[in-house]
Parts: structure tokens; C-alpha cells; sequence
């Protein structure tokens, strides 16, 4: 229990540059274990390279991210990248494995390679079936590759995951049921998590707190609660703007 | 047809030795190409230096990429010591695996650019390190590619591959460079076959293999890929499986002559007991330096040849003389033996069909002068090259109209179709009495002789039983006998095969 002191994720002072652009300047927070975090802001706003920094996909420049005490920069790379789940826009499943190799990747680099009946477990996580795991990622749609890349992050056991875009190739109703399979996954297993969108409803719908970051810095640190109250400031505020006046005139539409 | 099967399976040995050639070029080049495609997906700049370095390579005409490793190797030898071969296997392994880098380079290269970046970032992301991602993610997503890649390698080397017989490595450009040489269509055509079944197989076996990748059906992969090892095991069986006993090589250059009289060397070789092969089609300057080098043991060469090319040297002095130094020169320069003088000369000289000479009262080269402004000179593509060319042209002023090439057997025809008036030909060749020629006189004494003399390699002449079994052949072949050997091999119909005719030479010869 003396773990609950210690945050799950500590940024100090995180920056990062490509070059002369920066794209992350200064951040410094905590998360701590058990938080749904989302970390919303317009394209450019320097957002996934933040989410890319804790597993190191794109390094910090200067400054330092803490995870569960630990200093990333100080842990080795793949064994660090394997203690943290990690969902893309992309999905990125290898086309060339099964379902069941995919999921069970991390482990198998680890040379802890998993039993058929925890690929089963992951495949019934995710809400796919157990026959699924034989199939060729190129058999199922976008909303079911995207269930096997969340299966696959999971694989590991992670505390942390960490989710970029996550939904944003899909259609609407995957959208949505996929979020909410997210999030109760979320609660079951006592996971952190950081999920980077562009999409504030999402993030207010599913997040336990949000984070706006603009032009590399974050500008709002706010409950959904909070930031529909009319906190934030105006850069977090035009952003829920957006989807409650999209919830008025639904909502008068159907008067 | 029943010709042309004859012709095929006496190939045995030249198709295994083009097969171990060519999958030894091939190899050499996928494990060239395959890590610098991996570095060049890491950095632009390889990426474009290697494509271009291998795009450059692929301009220059594989005959001449083959003739530079020759230079090349003979300077590197100042590293690697004398012991460096610079004919044969590997002057012709190095050039085929350059020319078999750039399609493997280059589908390996597109393949990794081409590679989604999505997955590349999982594999990252998953916590694979280089090599893991390399080998499970990088490797079997590009193996189709790379395998097409290999794939045009492989055809091109095993078409190229042909051309090694002019470095006097055995392939399958044996039979069509001979064949070339003598108008024999059937040994031209059984070579053309069997290298292009040779590249067909290749081609469908590898493609199986690509096929499989791509399908990921191991089997097909794996099926694939034992049919071609069993293929190249076979070959290396058949080259190297023998009884280990030492094989005398022959050299050969690439006119009939050269061909005949090795044959005969050869008879007389067996006869005694030895086992022979053949290195044929060998550049006039290639064939000197391999003997002398050891890299071939016996070759007939000619005094004039030596005394002109090797020696450089510009005097024209009585025939005598002229051995006498060459002799000293061999065993002071390279340790080569000279065995003696087979017996006749095989000159060059120009020659004209006769009734032609005769309209135009042409006896001499002196005669010519004054016309050549208005006539065609043909030669073998060494003649104009050649310093007895210049020294003949510079002794009696002739400017001719134009000037053109053909290999050896064109030339003649070249003079009876009328494309060329005049042309450089060999005294010891059937064709000058066949066809009725003249050889215009030489009153300046510009050519020098061409006794046909027997060299031997530097430690193969050491050899009392090796001299033994060839000696009987000196001063045995007069030109006559030589005349009638040459013509019955080059003649239009009913050609002699050059064992027959060698054959037929021993037997005139008293042998």
C-alpha cells in the first residue's frame, strides 16, 4: 500500500523538440493510479508526442517522466515498453501473424510466451470471440483489429495503458461501443490510463479527468464536471463548446 | 534434332559448373545486398549511394565488367600475395555477384521504404529491439519482394554467366563461343538451350518460393527452396565429387586452330594417363598471362603474337633468333617453358580473293597503297589493335576507306559477300585455299613469323611425364596438315566435331 503515494506518472518540466519546432514546452504533472485521463487538443498541439514520451516512442528533450517512481529514461527500452500497454491510431497489427500471435507478442519477446487459454481470456476481454485467434488480422473489420490491438496491449499485464487516437479510424458505432468496452476494462482491471483524442465529447464521457493541451503546453486541468461548469479558460472551453451545441440542437430537434 | 540432343548431354560438365557459378554469384550478392538494403533503410544517403553505385555497375556491358576484374585482381595481388587467382571462378564470381546486386538491392530497398510506418511503430511500441523487429516484423514482410528481387538476379547472372568462358572459367558459353568460332549452329544452339532452361528453372523454382512467402504457405516455401539446394548440391557434386585427381587444364583462344590443337594436346595427355580439361574462348592476352600464371598449364601460342604483344618489342628479327629470345624472355620474366615449335606458321597476313587481286594487279601489301583509299579492311576485333597492325600500316602508308570487325568465321564470308576487300587473315587457315584467296606479299618484312609454339605453365613444365607426353608433337604438324584440319571443322558442310578433327590431325601427323 505504500505504492498508492507514489503517482503512477510524474512529467517534470517535459519538453521536446524535432529540430527547431517544439513540440512539447514544459509540462509538469501527476497521474495517479486508477485515473482516466484524457489528454485532448487541436492537431499540432504536441499531444501524442507528450503520450510518447512515457514509453519513449519520442524521447524528452530535457525534463523527466516518472513512471511508478521510476524515471523512464534510466529503464531499459524493450523491457520498459513491455510493462506499458500501448493502443494506436494505426492499430498496427502485424499482417503477417494471427489474431493470437499478435496478442501474444509481448510476452513471447519476453520469452514468457502465453498459454491458449489467456489468449482465449484476452480474445473474451475484448469482446471477440475464442475462434477468432487462428484468423489473419486482414479477416476482421476495423472495430474488431482495433479489439485485438486493445487484447494485445493488455497481454503484459500492464498498470499503465497508454492510448493514441485510439478511435479514430472507426465508424461512429464502433466508435462508441468500443469506448465504452475501454473503459469498463479500465475499471475491472485497475488500470491507469492515458487516451489522446481530438474529440472533447469523447473525452468528456469517458474520462475521469482531462487535460487540453494547446501549442505545447497544458493550458486546462479539469473533471468533465468542471469543464461543462465553464471552467478550463477558452481554449478548453471552445472545445466543449463544439459538442454541446451539437447536444442543444439534437436536443431541440427532437422536441 | 538428334544432333542437337547429342550436343545437350555432352553439356554435363559445363552446366554444372555454371549452375555452382551462378548460385555462387547470386549468393555472394543476396549477402551483399541484404545488409546494406537493411542500412540504407536507416539513411538516405547509403540508400542513394548504394542504388547508384549498383544502378553504375549495371551500365557497363557485362563482357567488360568481366575483362576488368582481370587488372583488378592482378593489382590486388600486391595484398593478397601471388597466390590470388586472376582468371576463372573468381574474376567471374565477383563480377556476376556486382551485376546480380542491383535488383536485389533495389527490391530490398523498396520493400523496407514501402513497409507500412503503422507497423513499424507497433513493433516499436511492443517493445521489440532492432534485430527482434528486423527478424519478426522487417524480414518476412519484405521476403516476397526481396524474393522477386532474387529472382531477376537470378536470370540475369545465369544469361551473363555465358560470358565467364572468356575469362577461361567452364560454363555454359563453352559450347556457344566454339561454336561461334566454326559456324556450328548445333553447338551454338545446345549451349542457347540449355542456359535458357537452366534460367527457366531458376526462375520457376524461385518463384515457388516467392509465391509462398507471399502466400505464407510454408510448404510451397520450403518446397521451393530444397528443389534449389538439391539443384546446386547436384552441381557441386558433379564438379567436385570426382576422384580429386589432378586435371591438366588446356587453354584455348577462340579460333578453330586454337581448339583443334588443344584437343590434340589433350589426346596425346590422356594417352599417357592424365586426366584434361578445357579452358576455351580465351582472350589472346588473357590466354598468355593464364599460362604464365599457372592458371592454365599448356597453350599453343605463336612467336610473332609473344614477340609484338607481350614483349613489345618492334624489330623483326630471323625466326631463330627470334625463339631464342622469347625463350629467355618466358624463363626470366615467369618461369614459362617453351616447349619447342609444332611445326608449322599460322601468319597474318592480308588476303584478297584471287580474281580480284588479279583485275586490279595486286601481288604485294606495296601494290596495295596506292587503292586502299578506296577499299574495305575487315579483321578479328584483336587485329587493329594489334602492333603488328600498326607496324604494317605505318611500313607501307595505307589509309583505308573503312574499316570493320568480325569475328574470325564472319570475316571470310564478310570477303566473298563484299563487305570487306581486303582482310586480315591467318596463313594456316583452310579458308585461304578453300575459298580461293591470295595472300598479298610482304617485301618489307612488317609482319613478323607466327611459329605456333607450345607453352607450358611455369610448374607444369617441371613435369618430365607432362613434357614427355606432349614432345612427340613438335615439329609434327605441317602447315598442310594444319590447313586441312582447320578447314574441316570451319567448312559449311559437314563439319568435323574439334575431337574429330584432332583425331584426323594425330593420324596425318603419325601419331
Amino acid at each position: 500500500m505504500i505504492a498508492s503515494d507514489i503517482p503512477a506518472l510524474e512529467f517534470r518540466d517535459v519538453r521536446k523538440s524535432y529540430g527547431a519546432t517544439q513540440a512539447v514546452r514544459g509540462v509538469s504533472l501527476a497521474i495517479d493510479s486508477g485515473q482516466f485521463v484524457a489528454l485532448v487538443g487541436a492537431s499540432g498541439s504536441g499531444k501524442s508526442t507528450l503520450l510518447k514520451t512515457i514509453n519513449r516512442l519520442a524521447p524528452a528533450s530535457s525534463g523527466e517522466v516518472v513512471y511508478e517512481g521510476e524515471p523512464v529514461a534510466g529503464l531499459p527500452l524493450p523491457a520498459l515498453r513491455r510493462r506499458i500497454g500501448y493502443v494506436f491510431q494505426s492499430i498496427g497489427l502485424f499482417p503477417h501473424m494471427t489474431v493470437g500471435e499478435n496478442i501474444g507478442i509481448g510476452p513471447r519477446l519476453a520469452k514468457q510466451p502465453l498459454a491458449p487459454n489467456r489468449i482465449d481470456e484476452l480474445l473474451e476481454l475484448v469482446e471477440l470471440d475464442a475462434d477468432m485467434a487462428t484468423r489473419m488480422p486482414d479477416a476482421l473489420s476495423g472495430g474488431q483489429r482495433q479489439r485485438v490491438g486493445v487484447a494485445r496491449a493488455l497481454a503484459g499485464h500492464p498498470h499503465l495503458l497508454l492510448m493514441d487516437e485510439p478511435f479514430g479510424a472507426l465508424d461512429p458505432i464502433t466508435r462508441n461501443a468500443l469506448g465504452e468496452s475501454v473503459r469498463k476494462l479500465h475499471d475491472e482491471l485497475d488500470l491507469t490510463t492515458v487516451m489522446v483524442t481530438h474529440d472533447m465529447a469523447e473525452a468528456l464521457l469517458l474520462a475521469d479527468r482531462v487535460l487540453v493541451m494547446d501549442k505545447g503546453r497544458i493550458v486546462a486541468d479539469e473533471t468533465p464536471q468542471a469543464l461543462l461548469e465553464g471552467g478550463g479558460g477558452t481554449v478548453a472551453q471552445d472545445l466543449v463548446a463544439v459538442p454541446r451545441a451539437q447536444a442543444d440542437r439534437l436536443a431541440e430537434l427532437s422536441r | 534434332m538428334s544432333e542437337i540432343w547429342q550436343a545437350l548431354l555432352n553439356l554435363g560438365d559445363q552446366l554444372s559448373a555454371h549452375v555452382l557459378l551462378s548460385a555462387s554469384a547470386i549468393a555472394l550478392g543476396i549477402v551483399t545486398a541484404l545488409p546494406l538494403a537493411v542500412w540504407a533503410s536507416r539513411s538516405a544517403t547509403v540508400s542513394r549511394a548504394a542504388l547508384g553505385f549498383a544502378s553504375l555497375v549495371q551500365t557497363i556491358p557485362a563482357l567488360a565488367l568481366l575483362a576488368l576484374f582481370f587488372p583488378i585482381l592482378l593489382s590486388l595481388r600486391a595484398v593478397f600475395g601471388q597466390g590470388l587467382p586472376t582468371l576463372g571462378f573468381l574474376p567471374a564470381l565477383l563480377a556476376l555477384a556486382l551485376y546480380a546486386l542491383l535488383p536485389i538491392l533495389r527490391n530490398a530497398i523498396t520493400a523496407q521504404t514501402n513497409l507500412d510506418p503503422g507497423v513499424i511503430e507497433a513493433a516499436d511500441g511492443v517493445g521489440m529491439t532492432f534485430w527482434q523487429r528486423l527478424r519478426l516484423v522487417e524480414a518476412p514482410l519484405s521476403a516476397p519482394y526481396v524474393m522477386a528481387g532474387i529472382r531477376t538476379a537470378a536470370v540475369w547472372t545465369i544469361g551473363a554467366a555465358t560470358l565467364a568462358t572468356t575469362i577461361g572459367q567452364k560454363s555454359l558459353g563453352d559450347p556457344i563461343f566454339a561454336g561461334l568460332q566454326t559456324q556450328n549452329w548445333v553447338l551454338v544452339l545446345a549451349g542457347c538451350i540449355a542456359s535458357a532452361g537452366l534460367a527457366l528453372i531458376a526462375d520457376g523454382l524461385l518463384g515457388t518460393i516467392e509465391k509462398g512467402l507471399k502466400m505464407r504457405r510454408r510448404l510451397l516455401t520450403l518446397g521451393g527452396a530444397a528443389a534449389v539446394a538439391l539443384g546446386v548440391a547436384a552441381a557441386a557434386l558433379a564438379q567436385f565429387g570426382g576422384t580429386g585427381e589432378r586435371r591438366i587444364v588446356i587453354g584455348a583462344k577462340g579460333f578453330s586452330e586454337q581448339y583443334i590443337l588443344a584437343r590434340l594436346i589433350g589426346r596425346q595427355l590422356e594417352a599417357a594417363g592424365y586426366s584434361v580439361d578445357y579452358r576455351d574462348g580465351l582472350g589472346s592476352a588473357v590466354a598468355h598471362r593464364a599460362v604464365s600464371t599457372g592458371a592454365i598449364d599448356v597453350l599453343v601460342d605463336y612467336t610473332g603474337t609473344i614477340w609484338t604483344n607481350q614483349m613489345q618489342r618492334e624489330d623483326n628479327p630471323p625466326r631463330d633468333t627470334m625463339l631464342e629470345e622469347i625463350i629467355a624472355w618466358e624463363s626470366r620474366t615467369s618461369g614459362t617453358h617453351v616447349l619447342g615449335r609444332l611445326g608449322f606458321e599460322n601468319a597474318y597476313g592480308l588476303a584478297m580473293p584471287r580474281a580480284a587481286a588479279e583485275a586490279r594487279g595486286l601481288q604485294t601489301i606495296a601494290d596495295l597503297g596506292p587503292v586502299a583509299g578506296t577499299l574495305t579492311i575487315g579483321g578479328d576485333p584483336e587485329f587493329f589493335e594489334r602492333p603488328e597492325w600498326m607496324a604494317v600500316r605505318e611500313a607501307y602508308g595505307l589509309r583505308f576507306a573503312e574499316r570493320r570487325n568480325f569475328s574470325p568465321t564472319f570475316m571470310y564470308n564478310a570477303l566473298k559477300s563484299g563487305e570487306a576487300d581486303v582482310i586480315g587473315a591467318y596463313t594456316s587457315d583452310g579458308r585461304i585455299a578453300a575459298d580461293d584467296l591470295t595472300i598479298l606479299g610482304d617485301p618489307r618484312g612488317a609482319f613478323p613469323n607466327y611459329d605456333a609454339i607450345v607453352l607450358l605453365a611455369p610448374e607444369t613444365g617441371n613435369d618430365a611425364a607432362i613434357r614427355a607426353a606432349i614432345e612427340p608433337l613438335i615439329g609434327a604438324i605441317d602447315v598442310a596438315a594444319m590447313r586441312k584440319a582447320n578447314l574441316s571443322v570451319d567448312r559449311e558442310e559437314d563439319k568435323l566435331s574439334f575431337e574429330e578433327a584432332a583425331r584426323q590431325l594425330a593420324e596425318r601427323a603419325g601419331l
